[in-house]
């Protein structure tokens, strides 16, 4: 059987940075530089060689560009000088506009879910809120569970003035023009994923 | 007087979690003559994790209007960042400007409904490299009046004040920029061989068990290695290594108490500052270790 080149066709084209897969030569120090290998399943290396491959639905419903912390080891170290940590979160956005991502992946949730959803209300990251969003996502009771677990740290970070007992905080100024501008990014970003 | 267009971020902001990062950067730029116009109605750079949300326009967007702000107000002044993140989204966001025409063309459709427009030519530099760079090591130790003699620290540069774009063309493996910030406050640099090892930055949030093992690992080397603080260019740094030392301790089975300190503060605390004007107070563990030069 002849390899399906669609999917690395489409993620050369759609995903950022994705066209640099081509040139990766599956040598693996973007592997042993990631400091959260223990976590995955497949290494960078693998996942370029598994879009090249064709595997569409192992690799945009895998959790493993999802453990990227954006330290960029990769990147430097890359002997070819791909962009990695790009392309990974090129390929971690990808599966999440395809919809193949679990919903419930811890990251793809706060960055999406909490993180994204915080800094676009107002503006700018509001602390507060940001860690009651997270802590409570999953309701009150392990909300209160993981909030008592960081008690110390919370009140000291009160205490020395690091963090605003009011969790609400303003809008920036020019929030309106902030959020036209915003949505019609969203719009331009929407046709070129969709381009063909 | 050296001036600057100033970005500080939200971490920066007045009760959040580098506020310390941000009154001893203030006082630091006091006492070496510099002046920081912060941009009127910044907005959020996306940090490290926007991509999942904003994917690439939106993302770049945020930083793009901040750079419409700055150069409507301030015109092409250098603009200095302290926050590893916001120095790395604002320097990657211009580049691509300047590089790529299409992602210029877009950003400008979305910045224009703003009433706003960038094309490049705003160059992002992290306080630190104004330091070095501008400044250099000799004026920073002629400023020092109160040596910090006998103080071991470990010099923990992280990732993004380091990788992908560099400090001043130091080593991404081994830098040693911190090193000689140290060194010139008058204390010693210990040996640390965590120096650029990742603290799990923004995945603390989402995968703490996995983010404190790491950090585990950075605080047990530097305490191995003699330190008596940490020292850090990096919000993200700063916090996980403070704020999560108590959870590290119950779920890890350590006993970690080493106060986690910004390069800011050792400088203005050495150049005569006072503990409030090195904001040596907004610990959450309390930097004993330098009560004796306060």
């Amino acid at each position: 059987m002849a390899y399906d080149l669609t999917f690395a066709k489409d993620v050369y084209k759609k995903s950022e940075m994705g066209h640099w897969i081509k040139m990766c030569m599956q040598c693996g120090v973007c592997a042993g530089s990631c400091p959260l290998r223990a976590h995955w399943q497949h290494s960078p290396r693998q996942l370029f060689q598994m879009v090249r491959a064709g595997k569409r639905d192992e690799v945009l419903k895998s959790s493993d560009m999802w453990m990227c912390t954006s330290c960029y080891n990769c990147i430097v170290r890359c002997p070819r000088n791909l962009p990695i940590t790009h392309i990974i979160h090129g390929l971690a956005r990808y599966a999440e506009t395809e919809k193949m991502t679990d919903p419930m992946q811890p990251t793809r949730r706060f960055a999406v879910e909490v993180f994204w959803k915080n800094i676009t209300a107002t503006g700018r990251v509001g602390e507060a809120m940001l860690t009651m969003r997270l802590y409570f996502q999953d309701g009150i009771g392990s909300g209160i569970q993981k909030a008592l677990e960081m008690k110390d740290s919370a009140l000291g970070m009160l205490k020395t003035r690091r963090l605003n007992p009011i969790p609400f905080r303003g809008k920036i100024k020019g929030y309106d023009g902030f959020a036209k501008m915003l949505a019609k990014a969203a719009e331009l970003e929407s046709k070129l994923e969709n381009k063909e | 007087m050296k001036e600057y267009t100033f970005f500080p971020g939200c971490s920066s902001e007045h009760n959040a979690s580098a506020a310390n990062m941000e009154n001893s950067v203030q006082a630091m730029c006091r006492l070496l003559g510099i002046k920081l116009n912060e941009i009127d109605d910044w907005n959020c750079c996306s940090a490290s994790i926007g991509y999942a949300g904003g994917g690439q326009l939106p993302r770049m967007a945020l930083s793009a209007r901040n750079f419409a702000l700055a150069q409507k107000q301030k015109g092409n002044a250098d603009l200095v960042a302290t926050c590893a993140a916001c120095w790395l989204a604002m320097r990657e966001t211009n580049e691509r400007i300047e590089t790529d025409d299409d992602i210029k063309k877009n950003i400008n459709t979305a910045l224009a409904e703003a009433g706003l427009s960038y094309d490049g030519h705003i160059k992002t530099r992290h306080m630190v490299e104004v330091l070095i760079e501008d400044f250099g090591w000799d004026a920073l130790k002629a400023k020092v009046t109160k040596p910090l003699k006998g103080l071991k620290v470990a010099g923990y540069v992280g990732c993004q004040t380091n990788r992908p774009f560099g400090v001043c063309g130091d080593s991404y493996e081994n830098p040693t920029y911190l090193d000689q910030m140290i060194e010139a406050t008058g204390a010693t640099a210990v040996p640390f061989p965590m120096k650029v090892a990742c603290c799990g930055g923004a995945l603390m949030f989402s995968e703490p068990d996995k983010s404190c093992v790491l950090t585990k690992q950075i605080l047990q080397s530097a305490v191995d290695n003699g330190a008596d603080v940490i020292v850090t260019p990096c919000p993200v740094c700063q916090l996980n290594l403070e704020v999560y030392q108590g959870k590290i301790n119950t779920t890890l089975n350590t006993n970690f108490n080493i106060p986690i300190l910004y390069y800011s503060q050792l400088f203005v605390l050495s150049w005569g500052g006072s503990w409030q004007d090195a904001a040596l107070h907004q610990q959450v563990i309390p930097a004993e270790p330098l009560r004796r030069f306060a």
